[in-house]
């Protein structure tokens, strides 16, 4: 079991920079997701680790241990591929002993071995079936079967739920997050899925166009994003942005925006100029005596609550109510915003303005 | 499958489709049958007409099989005086078999020689157009080699005239290198000619096979090599042999440059069976032994592969 830590991480591809001076790390143990949209540079990142891909420079530290230009065979990484990848020329049984075989174990040894990892996994039934036949969800399993027989340092997991119809997700992840619990092996799992990412991961790297924006639990990376593009990415629906133009001073308490005053969680540095107030549909509140207000556009009923979209000055703003509570199409409601869970952008560079509640978060 | 089906063809789709094939199969097949038949002939029935095709029988088509054609092939025979062959009794069923003709055989003819050359090189030549054709096309396919396009165009041109039209440049310099009437000479024109052929029809078929898994092997632990051998060449089984079939099949029916570059200790066969023709006279059993003997090995050989050839690419393992 080991830690990873990332400094500096890049990758060219001729002109092309895949992975930009990227840097985190990943503790022993963790289940890390790295998350973005299709083409933001994840799976370059994990094969860089794997060693599928050498980097144009940077560092990466296998406990300790500077890794970044060996052969994979040489890093003891796991590495599940989206397609499985499983060797059709093969049955089950050969596939998952074939790592073992590259060691050099003895037969009997890797027999036990497959049999232990078949059990843990549920397939004891289709060890000697071919992989051709097999269903998506089977596959998935042998595909994990083939990483964790060997037990290595960490694994690599590339969209691993990406081939599986919806239902079926949902319970491989479960599987999967039940797996690592019990193994405790540290996981590094790409995905552009931020449910996903956020249901199964004990930390989160958010990537997009070659950067990562932000790194940190999924709790930080909701509450308190560190770029606008991560407080877009994440929620559904996502983050709010009322645009204004203003300023802030240090320390300050509240702001003035578009005519009204609003609470804020104390500032850390000042700023003038066009700002974004962000704030998450939950934390809005409709109130008839608020001054700020905005014309119901629409509404969405998804059961308890309901997810309100009213037009403001400073655009859009979704509301998520409880659904007993009404508002009409066309009708102007005011609305409050809850102060600790502000967050201002600095909408020229996307980047969150320091305050008392992402302190010691952000990065970069 | 009962009622109307859009992937499954009907029952008399079928049945014609069945028909039309077989068909054609017999049609192909009628004069490779009849070699096969005139090689049992005696040269006069083998001249008959009407023709024979039946084989024993008191009916005006039927013959009376004989092995004379394949005696014939395989031994050189003098002619005897009757007081020879008074004296000596025969010796076994083939001495018996020439006897009619008032003969005796005296040894081996060069037919067995010139067949065990013919395989030497077909095989010889088929692997090394195989072998390196499936290394170079695997290069082309996995690595960034530089002007790799430029390469496979240059390649490829070497296919693009006739490989005769070089014969005396090549007849000359094999001449000057002692490669001349050698095996390994034949081996390594043929390989020339059936190189880019491989290359570029293994290169397809490894650009076919996805990367993925052979970083699958290298991750788990394997090198590059091992990762080719194990994982990649498997793979290629449908690819390599089909390559091996067309190398083969030109590389044993080549005849031009074999005439041309072997006299004696290379000649393959198709230059020699000709050559039986004028051995006291036509003797067209002999002949249609010959050709029956050299079509064998190319048959065998397909059917061998033909396993991995219908095979197909039919794996699935890799969701796309
Ligand atoms: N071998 C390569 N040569 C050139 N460009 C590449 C190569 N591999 C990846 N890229 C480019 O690098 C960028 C990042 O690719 P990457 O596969 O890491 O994205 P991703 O985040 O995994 O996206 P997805 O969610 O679609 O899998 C893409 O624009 C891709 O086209
Ligand atoms: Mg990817």
């Amino acid at each position: 079991m080991a830690q990873i830590v990332i400094k500096n991480l890049k990758k060219e591809f001729g002109d092309f920079t895949a992975v930009r001076e990227s840097s985190f790390t990943i503790e022993d143990g963790e289940f890390f997701m790295l998350l973005g949209p299709s083409g933001c540079g994840k799976t370059t990142t994990l094969r860089m680790i794997a060693g599928l891909e050498l980097p144009t420079s940077g560092e990466i530290l296998l406990d300790g241990e500077e890794i970044s230009q060996r052969p994979p065979s040489q890093r003891d990484i796991a590495f599940v591929f989206q397609m499985f990848a499983l060797y059709p020329h093969m049955n089950v049984r050969k596939n998952i002993s074939y790592p073992l075989v590259s060691q050099g174990m003895p037969r009997a040894q890797v027999k036990a071995k497959v049999a232990e990892v078949a059990q843990i996994l549920g397939i004891e039934g289709i060890l000697d079936r071919p992989v051709g036949g097999l269903s998506g969800g089977d596959r998935q399993r042998v595909a994990l079967g083939r990483a964790i027989v060997r037990e290595p340092k960490a694994f690599m997991m590339d969209e691993p739920l990406g081939a599986l119809d919806a239902e079926f997700r949902e319970h491989m992840a479960e599987e999967l997050r039940a797996l690592h619990d019990r193994m405790g092996a540290t996981t590094v799992y790409v995905t552009h899925d931020q449910l996903e990412a956020m249901q199964m991961g004990d930390k989160i790297v958010v990537m997009n166009n070659a950067v990562v924006e932000q790194f940190g639990t999924p709790q930080e990376i909701y509450d308190k994003p560190a770029t606008m593009f991560v407080a877009s990415f994440i929620g559904s629906p996502c983050m709010n942005f009322v645009n204004f133009n203003g300023q802030l001073g240090l320390n300050a308490h509240e702001l003035e925006m578009l005519g009204s005053r609003f609470g804020v969680p104390q500032t850390r540095e000042p700023f003038e100029g066009e700002m974004a107030f962000g704030v998450r549909p939950e934390h809005v509140t409709l109130s008839d005596a608020a001054p700020f207000r905005g014309e119901v556009l629409a509404t969405e009923y998804l059961g308890t609550t309901q997810i309100v979209t009213l037009k403001t000055a400073g655009g859009e703003v979704k509301a998520r109510i409880p659904s007993n509570q009404t508002a009409k199409t066309g009708e102007s409601v005011g609305m409050t915003f809850d102060p600790k869970t502000v967050t201002l952008f600095d909408r020229q560079t996307g980047r969150a303005l320091k305050s008392e509640l992402n302190e010691g978060v952000l990065h970069g | 499958m009962s009622s109307f089906s859009v992937t499954e063809p009907s029952n008399r789709t079928k049945w014609f489709a069945g028909t039309l094939v077989i068909l054609y199969a017999l049609i192909t097949m009628i004069p490779l049958v009849w070699i096969a038949l005139t090689g049992f002939k005696s040269p006069a029935d083998a001249i008959s007409y009407p023709p024979k095709y039946i084989i024993g029988g008191e009916s005006e088509a039927g013959f009376e099989p004989t092995l004379e054609g394949y005696v014939n092939l395989f031994t050189t025979r003098t002619r005897q005086t009757q007081e020879f062959l008074h004296a000596n009794p025969p010796e076994n069923w083939a001495d018996e078999i020439v006897r009619q003709y008032d003969m005796v055989i005296v040894g081996p003819s060069k037919f067995g020689q010139r067949f065990l050359n013919s395989v030497i090189i077909g095989f010889g030549s088929t692997f090394l157009s195989v072998f390196l054709g499936t290394l170079a096309a695997y290069a082309f396919s996995r690595f960034k080699i530089p002007l790799a396009d430029d390469l496979l165009f240059f390649i490829l041109s070497t296919r693009m005239m006739p490989p005769i039209a070089v014969a005396i440049p090549i007849f000359l310099m094999y001449r000057q290198l002692g490669l001349s009437d050698t095996h390994l000479g034949m081996i390594l024109l043929y390989t020339g000619v059936n190189i880019s052929l491989a290359v570029w029809l293994l290169k397809s078929f490894i650009d076919g096979i996805p990367t993925e898994y052979e970083e699958a092997a290298l991750i788990d632990g394997y090198t590059r090599f091992q990762a080719f051998y194990k994982v990649v060449l498997p793979q290629a089984a449908t690819g390599i042999a089909s390559t091996a079939i067309f190398c083969l099949i030109f590389a044993w029916n080549e005849y031009a440059f074999a005439v041309l570059l072997t006299t004696a200790n290379a000649q393959t066969a198709p230059p020699f069976i000709p050559t039986i023709i004028g051995v006291g006279g036509l003797d067209w059993p002999a002949i249609a032994a010959g050709v029956t003997i050299f079509l064998l090995p190319v048959m065998i050989f397909t059917i061998l592969l033909r396993k991995h050839l219908l095979r197909g690419i039919t794996f699935g393992a890799v969701r796309k």
